[in-house]
């Protein structure tokens, strides 16, 4: 069976799907890239191996996303490199037709898709400031002695949510050590920062934006309920969370490898090789660009980050 | 005292008039400012306050590589924003920093007393010749309008060209030429050359293509390495681009009293520097149904924060989406990349849509 095959590797976790001609996943795998794109999809491609063991599956096409597209999408050689807002539409729109608005918010930026007919009208992502994103959510969890996980469940006990600063993710931690030190419960800071980290986000991502239902909610984030009912309470709409939203933007890539047409088989043996990259500092200019070069066992296949041609290292292919 | 090597801070092309006018017209030598790398930034940044516009950050870096290069007398413009402010700020971090400059500070002329300028140019060369000054700043200006006209025509069908490079090399070539002109004739007579060459390089543009408009803040809309290059990634994916901001269209032909009437639906009153500019050419892009806009801006540029609801009222209402960019001294592409990319799928798949 020809299947195509979707990475997602963000700052925080990486994702995976090998999806067959009707966009039914196969397999699927979400893992921490613990600082390490190669060495998490070397995991990655080692885990979806072992889930279609003893099937009959050929992946026919790759496709990456994520901030770790272009090295990942050297690795694989990939048909498809495809940024993570054009993905995200592609897998949501696949699984949700109707879907008008998509909140997004993951370990390090978060966005706000607006959709129309399947096709996507605007968009913003978070510029210059990473608050109110998952790692600001990590940090504040272990402040408080909790696990993240845990956060959203203890957010929906509490009745009186204290308020907390949401401007900037500085602001928001003093002002919450402060609320502590005063005697608020625990439940009612945890909830207060899931309502912060929703006003920061329709302040700052969604200013100026109509939001229209069908509301999805995908990213790391949406799998704390407490954000999940603080977004519902902020904009008096019904908000899906779905089960699989962590692998919304593995599966869009997957899918538009699908549409590419363009194939070429694919062998998870890829996760065996030696990957290696060399940061060289480019000293033709006071520019002084930094150009990354991929080396697979050995053999240099790519290399990025010169700003114009004198700085060009060309791959032998 | 020794001999008089001027300079002025980048703006686009426009270095190659501004030599022009001050070897030309005030008699003095000139000492174009180094090409903008990271560096410029890096020392601009390094001595300027933190939340300055990055513009002041930009000017203040080639402040510092010219005079390495030699220059010992430099010049800052006025403005209508915190631009009117820069020199006096500048002049005085060189003089902290231990530079021995001249700083000539055109804001202390005003426009409503041409003869403030002459005084001011006066204080560069006392030996200058008035009539001369003239002559020259009429050429200039002249200069200033071809080089605009090349450009747009450029911005607009690069993305089209069928041998890579061939735009920019005939650009580069062009720039050349004109410090060698001597007349009105003259500059006329090469600027058509040019131009006549530059339509018959060939191109390779489909009938409709996809096209975007950029609107924003003077400095950054219009010094290609403080947008990162916006222009032409954007004509690398194939978007014949337009913007309407540049100094022919803003300072020798300012159509401001005619902006009013046409925005009177969505704003009333000015808001300073490029911002009433900015909703103008949003609401005329948009009537003109381009398939996008790009609005760029330094971060933290008041005007055009202001100019923004606005936008996204004109955006509401024409269904044209808007894609922001807010600048300082970050360089990182990535960011950059990513939204301009999902920007392009954006408007393909819209275009695809309303087929």
């Amino acid at each position: 069976m020809k299947a195509y095959l979707g990475i997602d590797v963000g700052s925080i976790s990486t994702k995976g799907v090998v999806i067959d001609s009707k966009n039914a996943i196969l397999a699927s795998e979400y893992l921490w890239t613990e600082g390490d794109p190669m060495g998490a999809v070397r995991r990655l491609l080692k885990a979806l191996a072992s889930q279609l063991e003893g099937k009959d599956v050929q992946v026919a096409a790759v496709g990456t996303t994520g901030s770790a597209r272009k090295l990942t999408g050297a690795m694989t050689d990939a048909q498809v490199v495809k940024n993570e807002i054009t993905a995200h539409a592609i897998g949501t729109t696949s699984l949700y037709p109707d879907v008008r608005t998509i909140f997004e918010i993951g370990g390090q930026d978060s966005k706000i898709i607006l959709v129309e007919n399947g096709i996507v009208v605007d968009y913003a992502m978070n510029t210059l400031c990473a608050a109110g994103t998952g790692s600001f959510l990590s940090s504040q969890a272990r402040r408080l002695g909790v696990q993240v996980e845990e956060f959203g469940e203890i957010a929906l006990t509490s009745q009186h949510p204290t308020p907390i600063a949401a401007r900037c993710t500085v602001f928001a931690e003093s002002d919450l050590v402060h609320k502590a030190q005063i005697g608020h419960k625990k439940e009612d800071i945890i909830a207060g920062l899931c309502k912060a980290v929703v006003t920061n986000y329709l302040n700052n991502v969604g200013k100026g934006k109509k939001i229209a239902p069908p509301i999805v909610f995908q990213g790391g984030v949406s799998k704390n309920v407490g954000v999940k009912k603080a977004f519902e309470d902020a904009t008096g709409f019904p908000v899906t969370v779905d089960p699989n939203g962590h692998l919304t933007g593995a599966l869009g890539v997957a899918i538009l490898a699908r549409k590419s047409g363009k194939e070429q088989p694919f062998s998870f043996g890829v996760a065996d090789m030696d990957f290696v990259t060399r940061g060289v500092e480019c000293g033709k200019c006071s520019n002084r660009c930094e150009i990354i070069c991929v080396y697979q066992n050995g053999r240099l296949i790519d290399s990025w980050g010169n700003r114009c041609e004198n700085g060009a290292i060309r791959a032998a292919k | 005292m020794p001999e008089t090597k001027v300079s002025f801070p980048h703006l686009g092309s426009y270095c190659v008039p501004i030599e022009y006018l001050f070897t030309r017209g005030v008699g003095v030598d000139y000492v174009t400012p180094p090409p903008i790398t990271r560096r410029t930034l890096e020392i601009g940044s390094r001595y300027s306050p933190d939340t300055v516009c990055a513009p002041f950050k930009y000017n203040l870096g080639n402040y510092i590589e010219t005079i390495e290069a030699g220059a010992n007398t430099l010049v800052q413009t006025g403005g209508v924003c915190r631009l009117g402010y820069y020199g006096e700020l500048h002049e005085q971090i060189l003089r902290d920093l231990g530079y021995k400059v001249r700083f000539v500070n055109m804001a202390r002329a005003s426009y409503s007393n041409p003869a403030s300028f002459y005084s001011e140019f006066l204080s560069i060369n006392p030996d200058l010749s008035l009539k001369r000054v003239a002559a020259v700043l009429t050429l200039v200006l002249k200069m200033v309008e071809h080089i605009d006209a090349f450009e747009s025509y450029m911005r607009n069908n690069v993305g089209f060209e069928c041998e890579e490079g061939s735009f920019d090399r005939l650009h580069q070539d062009f720039l050349a030429s004109l410090s060698a002109v001597e007349s009105h004739k003259e500059l006329s007579a090469i600027s058509k050359l040019y131009m006549r060459r530059l339509k018959e390089l060939p191109i390779n543009r489909p009938k409709n293509p996809l096209r975007v408009g950029i609107i924003g803040e003077y400095y950054t809309i219009m010094e290609p390495f403080s947008n990162h290059f916006m222009e032409k990634s954007l004509a690398r994916m194939g978007i014949a681009v337009d913007r309407w901001i540049n100094i022919s269209n803003t300072l020798l032909h300012n159509p401001s009293k005619k902006v009013i009437t046409h925005i009177k639906d969505y704003a009333k009153y000015d808001m300073g520097a490029t911002a009433m500019f900015s909703i103008d050419k949003a609401l005329e892009f948009a009537k003109k149904h381009y398939d996008g806009i790009i609005h760029v801006k330094s971060f933290g540029c008041t005007p055009e924060i202001d100019a923004m609801t606005v936008l996204q009222n004109i955006s509401n209402d024409y269904k044209i989406p808007i894609l922001y960019f807010s600048f300082d001294s970050q360089t990182s592409e990535t960011g950059i990349q990513t939204r301009l990319e999902a920007f392009y799928d954006m408007i393909v798949m819209r275009k695809e849509d309303r087929k």
